[in-house]
């Protein structure tokens, strides 16, 4: 079928500016693969369904809206004092300068574009793959885009139990930059591996996490989106779980004028264990977008997705959320929540939780909530003496808790809530 | 003189509808004493704490309110606990997600900041906190839970007087803090109470029966009836109500 005109128009406008970078025959070809791909499906439209709450316009233009660079203020990043290794891309380029020696026990790190210039590498049947197994049902063509052109990124082998976090840091010194990094991350047999992510990466950051645990392989992840108040960013993050392994993912969102961060996963193996969280605080000109699709595709896997979102002065939050569950998952246990607490009138919560199931011996729930401060407990907390900021304050925290529990490092936790007190401070009036 | 808590001619409507509540209260509580007021089912006597503590959807149409010589009714909430008040409330909140210690630390450190003082440390805190949840036989594990959620009924009325305890308050308004308490928890709630007697320190006690102040003596009595105190009088006249009820006193009133 072909495209309708606004389509086309979008993406051939989007396509003009854009180059397939050079690399090894396999990469050219997955490259190619994916532009054809995309031309058949287009960039998407604010009457798509998928898209409704979320404008893909800005996403869409050829050039990006300039963004400010954001000044920290001398404040340390988010997990400065964790023991890590470092990766640092800046507008999306990797600087082998700031980053630190590519190197670590259990672990096989290297850039994308090197990886994607060898002949013979194991990237080869992974990169794109995921994220092409992702477009069923739902057409995600800002990751095909990706797939396409992205210019950088790492590709991370687990092979045993990772030293340490390696840690992804993203800095934006370029008020026009637009960035597409794409990371593929292979988790072997009983590996296990941490990856971090923060920093405000680009005017426009476009990336993609391909994320493959084996039967039995660990995978963690937590990501701080945070500091660039103008940006406009979309994410994608694809799992595909083995056998009895692990999916952790959590992401703070702070700020953003426009972020949509998804993430699809698929169980291939029984008994495995995916839990996705987000937490959320936005105020003002805050648009924040968390789609998630999970497809049970084994028995007695157990998903989890965990999303809250504290907004106001006009911030929006969405959420789309669906669990998949196929023909033979049978003892699925698939949980799902979304709340939104919103601090005034003038803020917005959109969510559409789906569940949609083709066997028989399930057990799925979900819930999303909208709702205001509780001023009983507002008011208990004032009696005591504690100002009314502190207090909300208090009852905002312990909203987001839900969703920061779900971090299993203590340390990164603290870490992340520590980020958490530091923004509502700085808005307390 | 050495007034702690003084109201006078005290009306109150609720903000929300036309509806008169409290319809001249005058009452005065001393520093050192205790005053306990007793009336039927809504009479005024919680809307009279909330009031004093300053929680939304009243409002003052006339009279006043003073802790030690200074108008309260104008105060934020947090800023008269500051000064020194404190309502035991008759159904305290529950707070998921919020510690109980976190709770009592913010809030304790909060007034003490309002009032120009240092922070309490975090080990000072500990040890005396461990002190007076032992006095009211509250155990740990119930002060690491989130404020009152999953409390007894009794557990979330001895959480109140502990709260109180950390705080030293001034003046100490308890609403029907017994009701809900076995013998046993009413008999460490009146030693808490009794604990915290002290000669610059006013306390209001709302009760609707005597048992309770079988173990907080109190000096005065006032009984509350369609908001009005309509009866001021000694121990003997909390007797009174539990022998022949209220009817009496409104018709020998009359
Ligand atoms: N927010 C409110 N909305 C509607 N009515 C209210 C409100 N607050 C108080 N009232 C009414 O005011 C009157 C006094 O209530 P209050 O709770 O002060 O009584 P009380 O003396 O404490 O009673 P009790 O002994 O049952 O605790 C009652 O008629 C009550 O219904
Ligand atoms: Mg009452």
């Amino acid at each position: 079928m072909a495209l309708p005109q606004v389509k086309e128009t979008a993406t051939e406008a989007k396509l003009a500016a854009l180059s397939i970078p050079e690399g090894a025959a396999w990469s050219t070809s997955i490259r190619e693969d994916a532009l054809a791909r995309l031309r058949k499906v287009g960039l998407p439209h604010r009457r798509d369904e998928y898209w409704k709450w979320t404008k893909p316009d800005s996403l869409n233009a050829p050039e990006p809206t300039p963004a400010a660079l954001f000044d920290a203020g001398g404040e340390n990043p988010v997990f400065d004092a964790i023991d890590r290794l470092k990766v640092v891309f800046v507008d999306g380029v990797f600087d082998p300068e700031a980053s630190d020696d590519l190197s670590l026990t259990g672990l096989e790190i290297t850039r994308l574009s090197d990886a994607m210039a060898t002949d013979i590498h194991w990237a080869k049947d992974l990169y794109g793959t995921l994220e092409a197994r992702g477009q069923d049902p739902v057409a995600r063509p800002f990751a095909i885009l990706n797939t396409a052109f992205a210019t950088d990124g790492v590709v991370i082998r687990a092979t045993g139990k990772a030293e340490k976090p390696v840690s992804l840091i993203y800095r934006h010194q370029s008020e026009t930059s637009d960035a597409i990094l794409h990371h593929v991350i292979k988790v072997e047999e009983g590996a296990e591996v941490t990856v971090l992510e923060n920093g405000p990466a680009a005017a426009r950051f476009n990336k993609v996490m391909e994320v493959d645990v084996a039967d039995t392989g660990t995978f963690h992840h937590v990501r701080a989106q945070g500091r660039d108040h103008e940006r406009q960013a979309v994410t994608h993050l694809f799992g595909r779980l083995g056998e009895r392994s692990t999916f952790k993912s959590f992401t703070l969102t702070v700020n953003g004028v426009l972020t949509r961060n998804e993430c699809v996963l698929e169980f291939t193996g029984d008994d495995a264990t995916a839990h996705v969280a987000g937490a959320s605080v936005g105020d003002g000109k805050f648009h924040d977008d968390d789609t998630v699709f999970v497809t049970h595709d084994a028995e007695r896997c157990e998903s989890r997705q965990v999303f809250k979102k504290v907004l106001r002065n006009g911030a929006i939050g969405v959420f789309q959320g669906k669990i998949l569950v196929k023909e033979g998952a049978q003892k699925t246990d698939g949980y799902q929540i979304s709340q939104s607490l919103l601090l005034d009138d003038d803020s917005q919560f959109l969510a559409k939780p789906e569940l949609e199931i083709y066997a028989d011996d399930v057990a799925c729930s979900h819930g999303s909530t909208t709702g205001a401060i509780d001023e009983e407990a507002l008011f208990y907390m004032r009696a005591r003496g504690v100002p009314h900021h502190i207090a909300q304050d208090l009852l905002v925290l312990a909203f987001l808790a839900e969703a920061i529990e779900e971090i299993e490092d203590q340390e990164l936790a603290d870490d992340i809530l520590e980020r958490l007190d530091g923004w509502l401070s700085r808005r307390r009036g | 003189m050495g007034n702690m808590l003084e109201i006078k001619n005290l009306h109150v409507k609720l903000e929300e509808e036309d509806k008169q509540i409290l319809k001249g209260v005058d009452l005065n509580v001393e520093a050192g004493k205790v005053h306990a007021i007793m009336g039927p089912n809504g009479s005024g006597k919680s809307t009279l704490s909330y009031v004093l503590s300053g929680r939304d959807g009243y409002e003052v149409t006339n009279g006043s309110a003073t802790l030690l010589g200074e108008d309260i009714l104008g105060m934020e909430p947090e800023e008269r606990a500051a000064a020194g008040v404190f309502m035991a409330f008759q159904y305290p909140v529950e707070i998921p997600g919020v510690g109980n210690m976190t709770f009592m630390r913010t809030a304790l450190n909060a007034q003490r900041k309002a009032r120009g003082e240092d922070e309490i440390s975090s080990a000072d805190f500990l040890k005396l906190v461990r002190e007076r949840a032992k006095e009211l036989k509250i155990d740990a594990e119930m002060l690491k839970r989130p404020v009152n959620v999953g409390f007894s009924g009794g557990e979330k009325k001895r959480n109140e007087i502990l709260q109180m305890a950390m705080l030293e308050p001034k003046m100490c308004i308890l609403d029907e803090t017994d009701s809900g308490l076995d013998v046993d928890a009413m008999k460490l709630v009146a030693q808490g109470v009794n604990a915290l007697r002290s000669p610059d320190r006013g306390f209001l006690v709302i009760t609707h029966y005597q048992r309770l102040l079988d173990h907080i003596e109190p000096d005065v009595v006032h009984i509350m009836s369609e908001g009005r105190i309509i009866k001021t009088g000694g121990p003997d006249l909390a007797l009174e109500v539990e022998r022949n009820g209220y009817e009496n006193l409104k018709a020998e009133d009359a």
